[in-house]
């Protein structure tokens, strides 16, 4: 039996019951990512981040959240009113909804049904994932839009074109993982990488969906769109109480969610690690839970450490390295992932494979000499800057032989 | 030097200057982006730097910039001699002083004058110790002490009460008379290093 039919098997208590949980947890994990990560960032800045509230400081977010609510909400005069309510509504609803048909566990016994942790299974479950994050993302462009102010519109736009570059990536990145899996539906995606995980066999692919997932969900390095340096705090910058709390929380909610899609499609979802498969069946099923959360965990950490280590992009390198390398590198993976897939479905002889796959490599290193070549045309070049002109100008700030007197 | 000499009488041909050629690091490559997040994740393992702070006080360094003082001559008289030249000195305006004539009645520091009203605004106040090398009498020294924060502007201006130091063993408080057979000079070379009975006053 599938994990599609045992989930639509589901009385509809069960249905609600799976809601809920899906919803506490994401809402609790939350508040625990907050404490995580200024404790994780803290410490790599050698300090011990918030301690003070609770146990080792657990409950700082939720002291954070109650002081959020009690403060003044304010709406600009300028601002768009209808528009800018909606917004942090539309962003804290559509983080949720991502997890919808992330695969948590394997097959469980949940209240007497056999079930599986899985809220829904649609058979084109990724596709929904990324339209959801692209409704999402309307969520910070409105809010910049309505705000009636120059900081945030700028947000609003840079997230704008941000999320549509990096979403070609990510979904290029993917289909790399369609064409291996032959599904678009989480759980069989899941159920394909019972043997080995995507992220061993589509390597570039996982590098890239990693990437774009950063950018995805606003995070530093790629944080444009609240680049506090530049724009105060972007999109946000004129929300207060509890709107911006669910800002907060979505932004959260999402790192949460798109580290479940990465666990979901490469790192093997619920499956254990290789050589432990025979723990799945501990505790009734639901160790694989831990093994997912575990993974979830993992790329939190990276969330994480890419905060604390690497300083913001400049917008244009931003936009060149989403549009220059990450989709041309897509689109020429995604070419060979088919090649080899068509030829080993169709039987070609080990051979013909080989054969490919060196032609590859070989075309690809060729590619990169031309390029080191026209890199190094382009540096040795010298311009020629005219007539000199009638006023007084420094010379460039490069020693040219002409220039020695 | 010789060429911003030139610049100022315009001998020099601007096109004529070279401009030096700046060493731009460019990319560090994979292996120095693997340096940079070694360096975050290993620090995650380190002690960390900071104390709990109202818990535990780091000792400040000892030049600390911190609160003033208003030192005693060793027998309990005040030095300061109400000259205004800290207030002089002050960048910010953060010193208000009054002087007072001496008298055999009523002597608070050796010598003709002394401060008599003595003030200085922590919320002006800078700590850049211009008012310590203008002090003449070494009167005005800087303490570590550097919590100063308070809820109001009247508490932030410091009088001579709060400022001055406290009387230590052989100190006597003024106004009382000067050291027998000792002058100002006395006291400011430290002849005088203990108080004598017959300068208090009964």
């Amino acid at each position: 039996m599938t994990t599609a039919q045992l989930i639509g098997a589901d009385p509809g208590w069960l249905i609600t019951v799976k809601a809920l949980l899906v919803f506490i947890f994401c809402v609790i994990l939350t508040l625990l990512s907050v404490w995580g990560e200024r404790r994780l960032v803290g410490r790599m800045q050698q300090r011990p981040g918030p301690n003070r509230v609770g146990p080792f400081g657990l409950i700082q977010a939720l002291a954070d959240g109650v002081k959020l609510a009690l403060k003044e909400d304010i709406i600009p005069a300028a601002a768009d009113k209808v528009v800018f309510v909606l917004a942090p509504i539309i962003s804290a609803t559509t983080c949720f909804m991502s997890f919808a048909v992330i695969p948590i566990t394997g097959p469980v016994t949940l209240f007497g049904q056999k079930t599986a942790m899985q809220l829904t299974d649609l058979p084109i479950g990724v596709l929904y994932v990324l339209a959801i994050a692209s409704v999402g993302v309307y969520g910070i462009i409105l809010a910049g839009w309505s705000s009636g102010s120059t900081y945030p519109l700028l947000g609003g736009l840079r997230s704008s074109a941000q999320v549509i570059s990096y979403e070609i990536a990510m979904g290029l990145s993917l289909v790399a993982v369609f064409i291996y899996a032959g599904s678009m539906s989480t759980s069989d995606i899941v159920a394909a990488q019972s043997k080995t995980w995507y992220a061993v066999v589509l390597f570039p692919s996982f590098v890239i969906f990693a990437i774009s997932m950063v950018g995805e969900t606003n995070r530093a390095p790629f944080d444009l769109a609240e680049a506090e340096g530049e724009l105060v705090g972007g999109f946000h910058t004129e929300y207060s109480s509890l709107k911006f709390a669910l800002f907060f929380l979505a932004e959260y909610v999402n790192i949460i969610s798109v580290s479940a899609l990465a666990t979901t499609l490469f790192l093997g979802g619920y499956h254990a690690p290789p050589f432990l498969g025979f723990t799945e069946n501990w505790l009734g099923g639901w160790f694989t839970a831990i093994w997912f959360f575990s993974k979830v965990l993992v790329f939190f950490f990276v969330f994480v450490w890419l905060r604390g280590t690497l300083p913001r992009l400049r917008y244009d390198q931003f936009m060149q390295f989403g549009w220059k390398i990450l989709i041309p590198v897509s689109i020429v993976w995604i070419l060979i992932v088919a090649t080899l897939r068509l030829l080993s479905l169709q039987g070609a002889p080990r051979l013909v494979v080989v054969g490919f796959a060196s032609f590859v490599v070989l075309l690809v290193m060729l590619v990169n000499i031309g390029f080191e070549k026209a890199k190094k045309k382009k540096e040795e070049a010298v311009f020629d800057e005219g007539p000199a002109p009638s006023f007084a100008v420094p010379a460039l700030p490069i020693k040219k032989e002409s220039d020695h007197v | 030097m010789s060429n911003i000499e030139a610049f100022k009488n315009n001998e020099l041909d601007l096109k004529k200057v070279e401009f030096e050629q700046v060493d731009q690091p460019g990319s560090v490559g994979l292996l120095g982006h693997a340096k940079g997040f070694w360096v975050t994740f290993s620090t995650i393992f380190k002690k960390p730097e900071t104390v709990e702070y109202p818990e535990v006080k780091a000792p400040t360094q000892e030049r600390f910039h911190g609160r003033h003082q208003l030192n005693r001559h060793p027998d309990g008289l005040e030095k300061c001699i109400g000259c205004e030249l800290c207030a002089w000195a002050c960048p910010a305006d953060a010193i208000y002083v009054e002087g007072a004539d001496n008298t055999e009645e009523h002597r608070m520091s050796p010598g003709e004058r002394y401060g008599k009203v003595y003030q200085i605004n922590y919320l002006r106040c800078v700590f850049c110790g211009l008012c310590i090398e203008a002090c003449p009498t070494r009167a005005l020294t800087m303490t570590n002490e550097y919590e100063l924060a308070d809820d109001s502007r009247e508490k932030l201006i410091f009088e001579k009460d709060d400022l001055l130091g406290p009387l230590r063993a052989g100190m006597l408080m003024p106004p009382h008379p000067m050291y027998p057979d000792m002058d100002d000079k006395n006291y400011y070379k430290g002849d005088v290093t203990e108080s004598h009975p017959s300068q208090e006053i009964k």
